[in-house]
């Protein structure tokens, strides 16, 4: 058990998980993701390559995984719109690939507090096409750890970019990690690219010219995350079961949630927290099911309601969903949050 | 005697069946230079043996498909990006022989940054650069490199200087780098040019496979669509037009005299990479009973103090203790709007069950070590908590009533051990000797753990002890409205 800064257990993870290649440009609240990675990587025979742009980061990491390797990058905001156009590339040419977003605030330069204002474009997709990436998200250093690794096993199985959607607190904090003992060791992609006889016909690009060549490879990718949605679905629940009030939150506001609860609870409040760890896939069924039972909903979340549209989709217009958010890098307390539930609750 | 063998190279695919429609001719226009330029390298993978390593970095532009002729490795980049894309390729298959081909809008405009770094490092690769002073595939718009005068689709009464500045040097600019082994220009105007093209492209080819590092070749192309000329005319204008401005010569050739490199990837065992990620510093819990964990209510602690101080750092030995005792636990420094008072802070909680939010709001435990932290935090502590002050440093009393306090001279006591910042360290040691929350044991068995310098450590474990001593003798009555730790 190690006691460890979530944003460095993601690449001691990601190291345990095979990864062998980090290309990145340093940005805050993300630069510890790039210097654990500058520390470790060399010391295991991999790759830590500070790039000249966000752009030129994620086509190293376009070019890393079309030649085979288990790779990383990682930014925020900013920085992850600028590597959009990388994404819908690598999106298109089903390469795997690992992204970590630590959430800033924004529009623009903003600042570099926590926010979640990235939900709409990582989880719709902020690139051109139709594509969408696996979208996991962290609410502790445990699990920075735990689906680091799961990372890099979707991005593989699946072919397509994942990200960790996380944010400034939940990448500064500290917590027990327990890392795996063993290394995994990837099998030999037939698709890549090994600058070897038994790879050397092997084409990795996104371009279709053929009349309804590209539509072909549309209707592929679209069955791909069909399969997604089917297979990948995951989420948390406490207490829900016999809830009225159905709190949801990820990443640091489902922890703020977690201790909402334990509060409502102790004074016998009905109250329950759904905790989406899939961005994408979203737990739409689950949430549909809920809404079918006659729940309230409470979705909280530090954006102008970018999760609240998925929400909204999921338990449909009968459904009572309640909304409570802060921008601008100002996060709620544990009191403030528990006062509007509580009110939603007498 | 020399006999002339004229075949398509090996690293051509007989059949351009990627291509669809006519499989045996290339797509390009009449008088275009690309298919001249293919040809040399493709001649030069095959003769060199590394048809099996190489990998084509296909650009954007009329060379985009160049993925239907070379029968090798290949990979598509985005506009600019071919030289990103082929390091990444590089750097994971350092074996790989990486060719990247680019034209000018790719080159020299959007992909600037690219190109300029990946030669700045050195990068392992071969670079082709195809000049033809105009954006062909996108339909003759003006390039970085159209010359001045030159009437584009989107330069329709000619380039000036006062709108779009000077045709880029490309290779001029290549050669200003240290890193670079080889850069040339040369053309495809005639028979000459394309000889010299020839030995060009083989050197850097050759470059690369001898670990040289990073060779540029800038290839001067004919467009004769683009330019709207005959085939004659076009290589004519690259003579007398482009060669004045783009001089074709070596700018620079460090070819013998540099020292190989390759790059190697070790193998290393699972214990091996264990060790590099300094896993399992803290060692085994050891847990003192189950009672213990069982009885343990939640504690939460904010430590506050300058910059330098070691209150984040007192924050992480006080958790790591924890652990020893399988408690949960979190640390969360000041981060954000709570950022306030010109002070360093961290949150700090322990609990037998999961953490909900790791923000300390209200503590049970605050310790101080500067005015400004009394005064920002001293309203926060929960009625009945403990508030610990650096008496070395604050001189006020709190106004609370309703607490605990200890006064203790940290920093004088951290000092006359010849160790001021082990102030954090007194801290600890006075609080666990105070509440025996946790055994002074596991404080002194964590306390010394991952410092970087290890004469450090005996003296940490001096100041928890310093601490817990100043404690003995100074406390008398013991405890107290603080929350009850449960022993």
């Amino acid at each position: 058990m190690e006691l460890i800064k979530a944003n460095e257990a993601v690449v001691k993870a990601a190291i345990l998980a095979g990864c062998t290649q980090y290309y990145g440009y340093p940005i805050t609240p993300a630069s510890e993701v790039a210097m654990a990675s500058a520390k470790y990587l060399p010391k295991v025979g991999g790759t830590f390559l500070q790039a000249e742009s966000e752009v030129a980061a994620i086509n190293m990491v376009y070019g890393a995984s079309g030649a085979g390797a288990r790779v990383m990058t990682a930014s925020s905001g900013p920085g992850i719109s600028l590597k959009q156009e990388g994404v819908s590339y690598m999106a298109a040419s089903e390469l795997p690939c690992v992204i970590v977003d630590v959430m800033r605030a924004g529009p623009g330069l903003g600042n570099i507090w926590p926010e979640q204002g990235d939900w709409n474009q990582v989880v719709h997709g902020g690139g051109h096409g139709n594509y969408k990436v696996i979208v996991l998200t962290p609410n502790c250093a445990q699990e920075m750890c735990d689906l680091t690794i799961l990372a890099f096993e979707l991005a593989e199985k699946y072919r397509t970019p994942v990200y960790l959607l996380t944010d400034a607190y939940i990448g500064q904090m500290m917590e027990p990690v327990n890392f795996p003992k063993e290394r995994v060791k990837p099998a030999r992609k037939d698709w890549a690219l090994y600058a070897d006889a038994d790879s050397h016909k092997n084409l990795v690009s996104s371009i279709f010219m053929s009349t309804g060549g590209l539509e072909e490879h549309n209707i592929h990718l679209q069955e791909k995350y069909a399969e997604i949605e089917k297979n990948e679905v995951r989420y948390q629940e406490v207490m829900v079961e016999d809830a009225d009030l159905v709190m949801i939150g990820y990443g640091f506001i489902s922890r703020m949630l977690l201790s909402v609860t334990e509060i409502l609870r102790e004074e016998g409040y009905k109250v329950g927290l759904l905790r989406p760890i899939t961005a994408f896939p979203f737990c739409s069924k689950r949430l549909e099911e809920l809404a079918g039972q006659g729940k309230t909903f409470l979705d909280v979340e530090l954006s102008n309601g970018q999760m609240l549209r998925d929400v909204r989709l999921a338990v449909g217009k009968d459904a009572t969903v309640h909304f409570y958010n802060r921008m601008g890098g100002i996060v709620p307390s544990v009191e403030e949050l528990t006062n509007v539930a509580r009110g939603y609750l007498k | 005697m020399a006999k002339d063998i004229l075949q398509k190279p090996g690293a051509f695919f007989d059949q351009f069946d990627r291509k669809g429609g006519a499989q045996k001719t290339t797509h390009y226009c009449p008088g275009c230079g690309h298919g001249n330029a293919h040809k040399l390298i493709a001649e030069a993978i095959d003769d060199m043996g590394l048809q099996d390593r190489a990998v084509f970095v296909s650009p954007v532009g009329c060379s985009v498909f160049a993925y239907y002729y070379f029968d090798m490795g290949n990979i598509q980049a985005a506009h600019g990006r071919a030289p990103a894309v082929g390091t990444g390729v590089k750097r994971t298959r350092p074996n790989s022989i990486v060719i990247s081909y680019q034209g000018d809008g790719d080159l020299a405009s959007i992909g600037s940054a690219e190109i300029l770094h990946a030669a700045n490092r050195g990068e392992q690769m071969a670079v082709f650069f195809i000049n033809n002073a105009i954006y062909g595939m996108t339909g003759g718009q003006m390039a970085a490199t159209s010359l001045i005068g030159q009437k584009t689709t989107t330069s329709p009464y000619g380039r000036t200087v006062e709108n779009e500045g000077y045709p880029m040097q490309m290779a001029e600019i290549m050669a200003t780098l240290r890193a670079p082994v080889f850069v040339q220009r040369c053309h495809l105007a005639d028979s000459k040019g394309i000889m010299d093209t020839r030995k060009a492209v083989r050197k850097a080819i050759k470059n690369q496979a001898e670990g040289k590092g990073f060779s540029f070749v800038e290839i001067l192309s004919p467009c004769p669509t683009g330019w709207k000329m005959s085939t004659h005319d076009a290589c004519e204008y690259i003579k007398t037009n482009m060669l004045p401005i783009f001089p074709a010569k070596v700018f620079k050739d460090e070819s013998e005299t540099r020292e190989p490199f390759f790059r190697e990837i070790p193998t290393l065992t699972d214990e091996q990479v264990i060790k590099a990620l300094e896993l399992g510093m803290l060692g085994e819990p050891q847990p003192r009973d189950e009672k213990f964990l069982k009885n343990f209510t939640t504690m939460k602690y904010k430590f506050a103090g300058f910059g330098g101080q070691g209150v984040l750092t007192a924050g992480v030995i006080l958790a790591a203790t924890a652990m020893q005792e399988n408690l949960q636990v979190s640390w969360i420094p000041s981060y954000g709007p709570e950022m306030r008072g010109g002070t360093a802070n961290c949150s700090v909680v322990l609990s037998k069950d999961p953490i909900g939010s790791p923000l300390v709001v209200k503590p049970d435990v605050l310790a101080v070590m500067n005015d400004p932290s009394l005064d920002t935090f001293e309203n926060d502590l929960k009625p009945g908590g403990l508030l610990i002050v650096n008496s070395s440093i604050i001189a006020r009393k709190t106004k609370r009533t309703d607490i605990d306090t200890l006064y203790i001279p940290l920093t004088d006591i951290a000092s006359k051990m010849g160790l001021t910042a082990a102030a954090n360290m007194v801290l600890l040691g006075a609080y666990l000797e105070y509440t025996k929350l946790l055994p002074l044991e596991h404080l002194k068995l964590i306390a010394p753990r991952g410092l970087k310098r290890k004469e450090l450590a005996d003296k940490n474990v001096e100041a928890v002890e310093a601490g817990a001593k100043w404690v003995r003798e100074n406390i008398t009555a013991k405890k107290t409205k603080a929350p009850a730790p449960v022993a």
